[in-house]
C-alpha cells in the first residue's frame, strides 16, 4: 500500500507495484526519466552509472559469499558429512568468518618479483568478471548493457582473464607458479575454441547475437527443446568447456593442491588471494548464467505447448526467480563434476579438447546449420 | 573404418560411465539420512561408542568391591612402554604359607598406547577397556591412576 502510494506520487510506476517484478523496464524507465528531467544528461548518466556500479558490487559480493558457502555444503553432502554448521545457524556466516580471516593476513611482498604486475593481476580478473556480468539479462528489463553483439562481447571479454592468470604466474618469480600459469593458460586458450563454437551453434538457431533477442526467441520453448539433438550436444560441450575455462572441477590442474602447491596463486596471501578465490566462483556463476540464458531460456518460464493452466501457473513465478533457479541448477551440475570425477592430467585435458570436443563441435555446427536451413526444428 | 567405430564407442562408453558416477553422487546429495557426522558436544547425553571401543584401561569391580587381579605382573611385563607398574605385597595366610596379593596397580594414562596387550595377556581377565574417552585434565598428576579401588579384595576362586 505504502509502496504504491509512494510510486504513484512520484510518478515512477503507473501500475500496481508488484507488476515491477515481472517487468523491470517500467521501473528503470521511470528512474531514467526522473533523473533526466531534473538534471542535465551528463549528470543523469553519471548517477545511473554509479547506481548500477554499486548494485553490481553488492550483487558480486552477495553471490560470491553465497557460492563459497554453497560449494562447501554441496561438497559435504555429497561426501555424506555435514560441512560448516557452527558459525550461525547451519553455518551461513562461515564465509564472513573466512573473509575476516583473509583480511587480517599479512600481504607478503616478494623479493625480485615484478611488483606492479604482481599487484595488477588480481584486479584484472575481477574487472573482467564485472565486465561480463554487465551483459547478462537477469530479468525482463534488468539488463545493464544490451549490445547487439551481446554474446560475442561476452566471449571476447572473458578471454581476457587469461592475462590475469599469466601475469600472476610470471610475476610471482616462482617455478611452481610459472608452470601452473603456463598450464592454465594453455588450457584456457584451448577451451575458448570449444566454448565459441558451442555458442555459435545457438546463435545459428536464434538468428541473432543480441542476448535479449536470444531470450525472446525462447518464449515459445527453451532452445534445448527446440533445437533438439545439436543443441543438446552443444549444451554438454559448453558445460564441459565452461568448467575447463574456469580451471574448475576435474580440470583444475593449474591449482592442484597436491601437485603444484597452489599453482598461479601460490604467492598471494590475504585479500589478493581472496580476489582470485572469489573470481573463480563468479566465473562459475557467469558460465552457468550464460548457459541458462542460451540453452535453458534465460528468464523465460517453462511453458508446455497448449497447457493454458500450467502456463499461467508457471507465469506466476517472477522471471528473476526462473533465472536464478536455472543458473543454480547448472551450478549444481558443475559442482557435481568437481566432486565426482578425478583430476585430468594436462595431456589428457588437451587430448580431450583437440581430439574429441573440437571435431564433434565442428560437425555439430554443420548439423545445426543444415537443420536451420531445412526448418527441422520446433 | 574400424578406428572411427572405435572412436564413437569410446565416447559413448566414456559418457555412460561419467553419468553413472554423477548418478551416485547425486543420490548421496539427496539422502541426508546417510550423514555420518555426529555433532559432538551437543549429543553427549546419548552418545554411545561401539562395543570394542578402547577408551581407558580399568579393573572391573563387582558389587562386593572385589576384583580379579592377583598381582602377577604379567601386564607389566607385556606393556610396551612401561605404562603399568604393579606393586604387590606378601601376605602370610593362616597355614603359614606366603601369598602374593596386589597392593597398587598403577596405570599411567598419559603414556598408554592403547595397544590392549595388558587386557589380552592377563591370565585372570582382570583388566578391561571402558567407553570413557574424555580424559583432558589440567593437572598432569591426575593422569596417574591406581586401578584397584581402596579396600578391595581378590575375588574368591580366581587364581
Amino acid at each position: 500500500m505504502l509502496l504504491s502510494k509512494i510510486s504513484n506520487a512520484l510518478g515512477i510506476v503507473s501500475e500496481p507495484w508488484w507488476k515491477v517484478f515481472y517487468d523491470f523496464s517500467s521501473l528503470t524507465k521511470g528512474i531514467d526519466e526522473g533523473l533526466r528531467s531534473s538534471m542535465s544528461t551528463f549528470w543523469a548518466v553519471t548517477v545511473e552509472m554509479v547506481m548500477i556500479g554499486v548494485l553490481f558490487l553488492l550483487f558480486y559480493a552477495a553471490i560470491g559469499l553465497f557460492l563459497v558457502y554453497a560449494e562447501r555444503k554441496v561438497c559435504a553432502f555429497i561426501q555424506n558429512r555435514l560441512g560448516p554448521n557452527r558459525i550461525g545457524p547451519y553455518g551461513i556466516f562461515q564465509t564472513v568468518a573466512d573473509l575476516i580471516k583473509l583480511l587480517f593476513k599479512e600481504l607478503i611482498p616478494i623479493k625480485n618479483a615484478d611488483s606492479f604486475l604482481f599487484n595488477l593481476a588480481p584486479y584484472i580478473v575481477i574487472i573482467v568478471n564485472f565486465m561480463v556480468l554487465a551483459a547478462i539479462p537477469f530479468a525482463k528489463g534488468l539488463h545493464a548493457i544490451d549490445f547487439n553483439i551481446g554474446i560475442f562481447y561476452v566471449i571476447a571479454v572473458s578471454s581476457m582473464s587469461v592475462i590475469g592468470v599469466l601475469l600472476a604466474g610470471w610475476s610471482s618469480n616462482s617455478k611452481y607458479s610459472l608452470i601452473g600459469a603456463m598450464r592454465s593458460g594453455a588450457q584456457i586458450v584451448s577451451y575458448e575454441l570449444s566454448i565459441g563454437l558451442a555458442i555459435i551453434t545457438v546463435v545459428i538457431l536464434a538468428g541473432s547475437m543480441q542476448l535479449s533477442e536470444i531470450v525472446e526467441a525462447q518464449r515459445t520453448g527453451w532452445f534445448i527443446f527446440k533445437g533438439h539433438v545439436p543443441v543438446f550436444i552443444a549444451f554438454v560441450i559448453y558445460i564441459i568447456s565452461g568448467t575447463a575455462e574456469t580451471n574448475r572441477g576435474p580440470f583444475d590442474m593449474a591449482e592442484a593442491e597436491s601437485e603444484l602447491t597452489a599453482g598461479y596463486h601460490t604467492e598471494y596471501s590475504g585479500i589478493k588471494f581472496a580476489f582470485f578465490y572469489l573470481a573463480e566462483y563468479i566465473n562459475m556463476f557467469i558460465i552457468a548464467s550464460v548457459a541458462s540464458t542460451l540453452f535453458l531460456g534465460g528468464w523465460m518460464p517453462f511453458h508446455v505447448g497448449n497447457w493454458e493452466g500450467f502456463n499461467r501457473i508457471m507465469d506466476f513465478i517472477p522471471p528473476f526467480f526462473w533465472f536464478i533457479g536455472k543458473t543454480f541448477f547448472v551450478i549444481y551440475l558443475i559442482m557435481l563434476f568437481k566432486w565426482t570425477f578425478p583430476r585430468l592430467r594436462i595431456d589428457q585435458l588437451l587430448t580431450l579438447e583437440w581430439k574429441y570436443l573440437l571435431p564433434i563441435n565442428l560437425v555439430n555446427v554443420l548439423i545445426m546449420a543444415f537443420l536451420v536451413l531445412m526448418g527441422w526444428h520446433f | 573404418m574400424n578406428s572411427i567405430i572405435q572412436y564413437f564407442k569410446e565416447i559413448l562408453q566414456g559418457v555412460g560411465s561419467l553419468l553413472k558416477g554423477m548418478q551416485v553422487t547425486n543420490r548421496y546429495f539427496f539422502s541426508p539420512g546417510k550423514i555420518v557426522t555426529q555433532k559432538y558436544p551437543n549429543n553427549r547425553k546419548d552418545l554411545v561408542m561401539f562395543e570394542r571401543f578402547k577408551g581407558e584401561v580399568v579393573m572391573p569391580h563387582n558389587e562386593n568391591n572385589e576384583h580379579k587381579c592377583t598381582g602377577c605382573g604379567i601386564c607389566e611385563i607385556n606393556c610396551p612402554n612401561g605404562t603399568i607398574e604393579v606393586i604387590s605385597k606378601t601376605l602370610v595366610t593362616e597355614d603359614g604359607k606366603k601369598k602374593r596379593i596386589i597392593d597398587k596397580h598403577i596405570y599411567r594414562l598419559g603414556m598408554c598406547t592403547f595397544c590392549a596387550l595388558c587386557v589380552k595377556t592377563c591370565p585372570s581377565d582382570a583388566l578391561a577397556f571402558s567407553q570413557e574417552f574424555e580424559h583432558a585434565v589440567f593437572n598432569r598428576a591426575l593422569l596417574i591412576k591406581t586401578l584397584n579401588k581402596p579396600g578391595s579384595q581378590l575375588m574368591k576362586g580366581v587364581e
